[in-house]
């Protein structure tokens, strides 16, 4: 693996940490707020958070 | 086989009964522990075998290879997928090498034909030196490929250097692995006097992928024939009916819309299932890895990019080749973008399950080999208690990782499905 290949991965990494700590932290202050929501922004929650996971793995996989 | 089965059970299955749940969850809760402290602690033993590897090389001209090195092998081999099954070695008494798994059946089209043996024939040797000879054709097996011999040759032989010995592979799977070779390896990587052969044989991944339809076929049969004769289900129904309602109710129906889901639910239901089946087996002590191979996530995304295309309404091609409410110019640039769209859906489904089991695999076989790294710096009975916290921990993480990657894979599969059946009356 070369130094470019690994500067690549440890920035896509670092987007996607920011992007899942988004999804995490706004689902929380969604769920203190509504409690009653709790199912319905869970399952969006894990759905976004999929996508970005998709998105991450890809730019790995083809950055690789 | 298994979709029509899927649709009985949905026609004839009743709804859960709520008062039951309470015991229910308890005895999931126990189940779930259970099943974490017995895999991580067979995983334990069954990787402890390491510690007395030698190198596995004879013929390789450098004997000094390290225990980290050895370690990365042996996840390399695991997260690849075999011709062989391989729990365990050691060393007996008169220091010889003994290999205990149990062999598959090897099937391959060579240049005079099919060919079949069992891979038991090779010997445990993956270095292109154990020559298997069958009606005329010699066929070796290096780094987990077979190669038939050019006529004449009794040995492999590779580029001008000839370097074939350990090698580093680190990341993920067989592609990934190539990663920390140089471009020279990649030119002398292929054996120059043998050609590749067309390799239809029974491996460890395909054998799991028997088992799991397998499984899944008595399972949900039995399942299906409850329903002739009464209306709850018993015994292993009772875990089984929850999870099939619970695809139809929770994805199937809010993603792809009441008019359309049933077409679905049973390929949804048949993919969640399998996913989950293969990823609880892959953290078995066994070794199977089929949802970790490129292959099998590639091949269950076709199904879901195949089907959405097949199903996807006059709606679905308008918005992908004419974008409605946009400038004209915008169309035409929107065209390929949208079409683009439609492939890079799939192999992100394809991408996401391997990775994640690939490297959920990587990250229980590191800790468990922690046992080994720290055992000079920690003592035996420190770096084996370390190591089984640690594994127990992040197996009770990959117990939920297995049932996450299904149930995403099913809920994305369904959103794109639903995304292409579904009608706009909002116009």
């Amino acid at each position: 693996m070369t130094i470019p290949n690994l500067v690549g991965a440890g920035l896509i990494v670092i987007g996607a940490g920011i992007g899942l700590g988004q999804i995490g932290g706004r689902a929380m202050e969604g769920i203190a707020r509504q409690p009653e929501a709790t199912g319905k922004i869970q399952t969006a929650m894990i759905i976004i958070a999929a996508l970005l996971e998709g998105l991450a793995f890809g730019a790995l996989f083809l950055g690789k | 086989m298994i979709m029509p089965i899927f649709a009985e059970i949905l026609t004839k299955g009743p709804l859960l009964k709520g008062a039951q749940m309470k015991s229910r969850n308890l005895f999931l809760k126990t189940l779930f522990f259970s099943l974490a402290l017995a895999f991580s602690s067979a995983s334990l033993w069954a990787t402890d075998p390491v510690t007395s590897k030698e190198p596995s090389h004879e013929d390789s001209a450098d004997h000094s290879v390290s225990t980290e090195e050895q370690i990365s092998d042996y996840i390399a081999h695991h997260i690849k997928d075999a011709h062989d099954f391989h729990l365990f070695s050691y060393n007996d008494a008169s220091g010889h090498r003994k290999h205990i798994g149990f062999p598959l059946p090897v099937i391959v089209y060579t240049s005079q034909g099919f060919r079949f043996f069992m891979s038991s024939e090779f010997h445990h040797d993956d270095s292109g030196h154990q020559v298997v000879e069958r009606d005329g054709v010699s066929l070796v097996k290096y780094h987990e490929k077979i190669y038939e011999l050019n006529a004449g040759e009794h040995a492999l032989s590779f580029g001008d250097d000839g370097h074939h010995g350990v090698k580093h592979e680190v990341g993920l799977g067989e592609e990934l692995s190539e990663i920390a070779e140089s471009e020279e390896f990649d030119a002398s990587h292929h054996p120059t006097n043998a050609h590749e052969v067309l390799d239809l044989s029974i491996t460890k991944s395909v054998f799991g992928f028997l088992l799991v339809s397998l499984l899944m076929l008595i399972a949900f049969r039995s399942l299906a024939n409850q329903y002739k004769k009464r209306a709850v289900p018993t015994g292993f129904g009772r875990v089984l009916e929850p999870l099939v309602l619970y695809v139809r109710d929770e994805i199937a129906r809010p993603n792809i819309g009441e008019k359309h889901y049933k077409r679905f639910t049973g390929f949804l239901l048949t993919v969640f299932f399998f996913i989950w089946t293969s990823n609880l087996l892959g953290l078995t002590p066994l070794g199977f890895n089929i949802t970790g191979q490129l292959a099998v996530t590639f091949s269950l995304a076709l199904f879901t990019y195949l089907i959405t295309q097949f199903s996807g309404n006059k709606e679905y091609w308008k918005h992908i080749f004419w974008m409605p409410g946009v400038p004209a110019p915008m169309k035409v640039i929107l065209a390929p973008i949208e079409l683009l769209g439609t492939l890079t859906k799939p192999f992100s489904l394809m991408i996401r399950l391997f990775a994640n089991i690939s490297a959920g695999h990587i990250v229980v076989m590191s800790l468990i080999s922690i046992a080994i790294i720290m055992k000079s710096s920690m003592g035996a009975v420190g770096a084996t208690a370390l190591s089984f916290a640690l594994s127990f921990f992040l197996t009770l993480i990959e117990l939920l990782v297995a049932f996450l990657q299904a149930y995403i894979f099913t809920m994305l599969s369904a959103l794109f499905i639903g995304m292409a059946v579904q009608e706009h009356d909002h116009h």
